[in-house]
């Protein structure tokens, strides 16, 4: 008997001491999400701009393409923060891949970049948290770049704030452009003038090369080709981003200029194969003379370059270029959704956007903040900062799978339009607006 | 003892034991302790095959009938949309061809070189082990690893095999080894035979030194030819290991990826699209779950079919 009732009293402390064990780990749990303000999932979140500053450790992942800035900022941020923001840097091709599993987990870090052109998926799918009332609380709130702000707004709500901005401009090499006796300081103002100076710089010869773009890469197509149709005054894609408009005569144009390119040779060699890993990568080996590049490559590349930074004009005149980079903002499943709008509200202030974004040349997430010490120092900047009023950051929710798939229509388009004879254009517009409204 | 003995069943010769294994309530404790041990043995490994093998493949069944979006979630059952789905794509067909054909080009170049290898270096002579660890070595690298050489070596603006072929006087223009359908499938065969052809002679090598010497002095001394005794004795004698090599090189080609992600991206003009590589795309480009599980689904099946008919065909030709 004594025995029976051993066993049945220990059974009986077991379950006792396993319900215990959970209501205590639930109650913590539910103290820490009071503790925590928003909580998990942000929710409208709190209206404190500062968030908070407690020591809690933050997770963060961002994509390769932008990992200077990233890193610059959390290692600023950790040095002057109780907080710390421990950053994963993952391969960009592989990026959307990850986000999107770990959101089918429940995974998600505190805080995740994304490109900006994927944001509106994201959001759409309740990946981030509300940041409406944080945002507007911000003293600069509306000096925030508003192409990022208005691709991370999802029905009147806003989940993310600008993290890096990189926009599409043309480098030019001077040191080639005197050799090739064209005017240093007079970069091309339309397609007409690119397509001359690029002949002229390959005419030098000796592993020289016009130009280069990344011809099997329907990232590089988006950022550096639309650019020039929208200097043009036209639009790529509709309102809402269900239909393309990528068979239009500056669509058309623009297309023959690089087809031209092409056949012609001016184009250094691997072009036709370049996947977008690559790409930036020719260009500061000094041996082509003209090309659209990212604006945050500017701060790497080599000193003994000299460069011009020109906005990309369309075939005509005009100017304008795609304002990228990435938006940051916090997982919906964030546990620490006060302490991750602390490193935001900071990375937006004018310290880190001056002293950490400015001083490594990239571009400032405040238009406010366009004319700054480092700026004025380097004309090159003045003149990618005053573009971000010119661009333009394209809206569609199923941007990845039509324009970033290597295997979806856009890039057939591409191809077809500049390694092809150009007839498909139309055609293969269709796909792409079939793609968009899929 | 006196149970065990009264059982016809434990008179019966020991070819046939499954009838001497049936238990009875006479069973002794002693054969029950056997059969707890047995089973507390194969536990482990039921319990990693439940769990990491039918467990996810009957998560894989229910996904391929629902609408299962990678952000979403499961939204329910929508059978038999995403099979649908999955074989309308206009890039289904041109994969299911791409990869059909890549298996048969890797297969028959792989084999042909790495019976070849292992014919060269089958005796052992000086240097002969020198040159077996040359032509393993590809084969300790990772296939990604491998890819990225590879990609690294064939690009025309970073990598120098372009070049170097220029400055040979092979080539006037750069070779755009990933240009062109043609170049970039041969390029990509050429990397997995680099890296493989090494380790499948391993296998082949195995056979062939478990083939009696005596046979072939014999033929020899038979006045066989050198062809009469490869196509006579070596190859028949060889046909487990060529089984083995042959399961492998077509089950690893048809569920091809690393390499075409990693060299091609399915390009260009989605002309090296795999099927895998379609899974892929379904799940983390279109973000489509249960389409990308219908083509795993998909794919099982055929592999399934593969992999049946070559035992049935082997064990034919074993027989005959």
């Amino acid at each position: 008997m004594g025995s029976t009732v051993g066993s049945h009293g220990r059974v009986r402390r077991l379950v006792t001491g396993a319900v215990a064990l959970l209501a205590s780990a639930s109650l913590a749990t539910a103290c820490g999400s009071g503790g925590g303000g928003s909580g998990g999932g942000g929710g409208s979140g709190t209206a404190d701009a500062d968030g908070v500053d407690d020591g809690a450790t933050l997770t963060m992942w961002t994509r390769a393409a932008t990992r200077p800035q990233s890193e610059a900022l959390v290692k600023a941020y950790n040095a002057s923060h109780k907080n710390k923001v421990e950053l994963t840097v993952v391969p960009t091709d592989d990026y959307q891949a990850k986000v999107g599993a770990a959101a089918g987990s429940k995974d998600l870090p505190d805080l995740f970049a994304s490109d900006v052109v994927f944001v509106p998926n994201y959001t759409s799918n309740g990946l981030f948290a509300d940041l409406t009332e944080r945002i507007d609380a911000l003293p600069f709130a509306k000096n925030l770049a508003q192409s990022h702000i208005k691709a991370g707004t999802y029905e009147d709500k806003k989940y993310v704030v600008p993290h890096t901005l990189d926009l599409s401009v043309l480098f030019y090499n001077k040191d080639l452009y005197r050799k090739a006796e064209l005017d240093p300081d007079k970069p091309p103002t339309s397609l007409s003038e690119w397509d001359r100076q690029a002949r002229a710089v390959d005419a030098l010869g000796g592993g020289v090369d016009g130009t280069f773009f990344g011809g099997n890469c329907g990232g590089c197509g988006v950022f550096t080709w639309w650019p020039s149709i929208w200097a043009a005054g036209d639009d790529v894609l509709n309102t809402d981003g269900t239909e393309a408009e990528l068979s239009s005569g500056t669509a058309k144009k623009v297309y023959d200029t690089y087809r031209g390119w092409v056949q012609d040779d001016i184009v250094a060699p691997g072009a036709r194969e370049e996947t977008g890993t690559t790409w930036t990568g020719v260009f500061p080996k000094g041996k082509v003379g003209v090309m659209p590049m990212p604006s945050t490559t500017l701060g790497l590349m080599p000193r003994n370059l000299d460069l011009g930074v020109a906005p990309i004009p369309g075939p005509d005149g005009g100017r304008s270029t795609f304002v990228g980079g990435d938006a940051l903002g916090i997982s919906a499943t964030s546990k620490s959704a006060d302490q991750a709008w602390n490193f935001l509200a900071w990375s937006l202030g004018d310290k880190a956007q001056v002293e950490v974004v400015a001083a490594h040349k990239d571009v400032v997430a405040r238009t406010d903040l366009a004319s700054n010490k480092y700026s004025k120092a380097d004309p090159r900047l003045v003149t990618i900062n005053e573009l971000v009023a010119d661009g333009r950051t394209p809206y569609a929710l199923k941007f990845g799978q039509t324009f970033n798939d290597p295997n979806g229509p856009w890039l057939k388009l591409m191809r077809d339009a500049v390694f092809g004879d150009g007839s498909s254009v139309d055609k293969d517009n269709e796909a792409v607006s079939a793609s968009l409204s899929d | 003892m006196q149970v065990k003995a009264a059982d016809p069943a434990a008179a019966e010769p020991r070819t046939r034991p499954e009838r001497r294994a049936r238990p009875s309530r006479a069973t002794p404790p002693r054969w029950r302790s056997r059969k707890a041990k047995g089973l507390a043995y194969a536990a482990p490994t039921a319990v990693f095959v439940a769990v990491f093998f039918l467990l996810p493949l009957l998560l894989v069944g229910q996904m391929s009938l629902s609408d299962w979006p990678l952000l979403a979630g499961d939204r329910g059952l929508n059978a038999p949309e995403n099979y649908a789905d999955a074989t309308d794509g206009t890039l289904f067909w041109p994969a299911v061809r791409f990869t059909l054909l890549y298996t048969v080009i890797v297969t028959v170049v792989l084999l042909g070189l790495a019976l070849g290898l292992a014919l060269l270096v089958q005796e052992s002579r000086p240097g002969t082990g020198f040159f077996r660890t040359v032509y393993f070595l590809p084969g300790a690298l990772g296939l990604a690893s491998a890819s990225l050489l590879f990609w690294g070596l064939y690009s025309p603006s970073t990598g120098p095999l372009s070049g170097i072929l220029e400055e040979l006087g092979l080539v006037d223009d750069p070779v755009s080894f990933l240009g062109t359908p043609t170049s970039a499938l041969l390029s990509t065969v050429f990397l997995i035979v680099w890296k493989f052809a090494g380790f499948y002679m391993l296998i082949l090598l195995v056979g062939l030194q478990r083939i009696p010497q005596d046979v072939f002095e014999a033929a020899r001394m038979d006045g066989a030819s050198r062809g009469q005794i490869f196509r006579s004795i070596t190859l028949p004698l060889l046909r487990p290991s060529l089984a083995l090599t042959l399961l492998l090189s077509v089950t690893g080609s048809l569920l091809a990826f690393d390499q075409f992600f990693i060299l091609t991206k399915g390009g260009p003009d989605n002309s090296t699209v795999t099927v895998v590589q379609l899974i892929y795309r379904e799940a983390f480009q279109r973000m489509d779950l249960g389409t990308a599980a219908a083509l795993s689904v998909i794919v099982l099946a055929v592999l399934l079919l593969f992999n049946a008919l070559q035992f049935r065909g082997l064990r034919r030709a074993d027989e005959s």
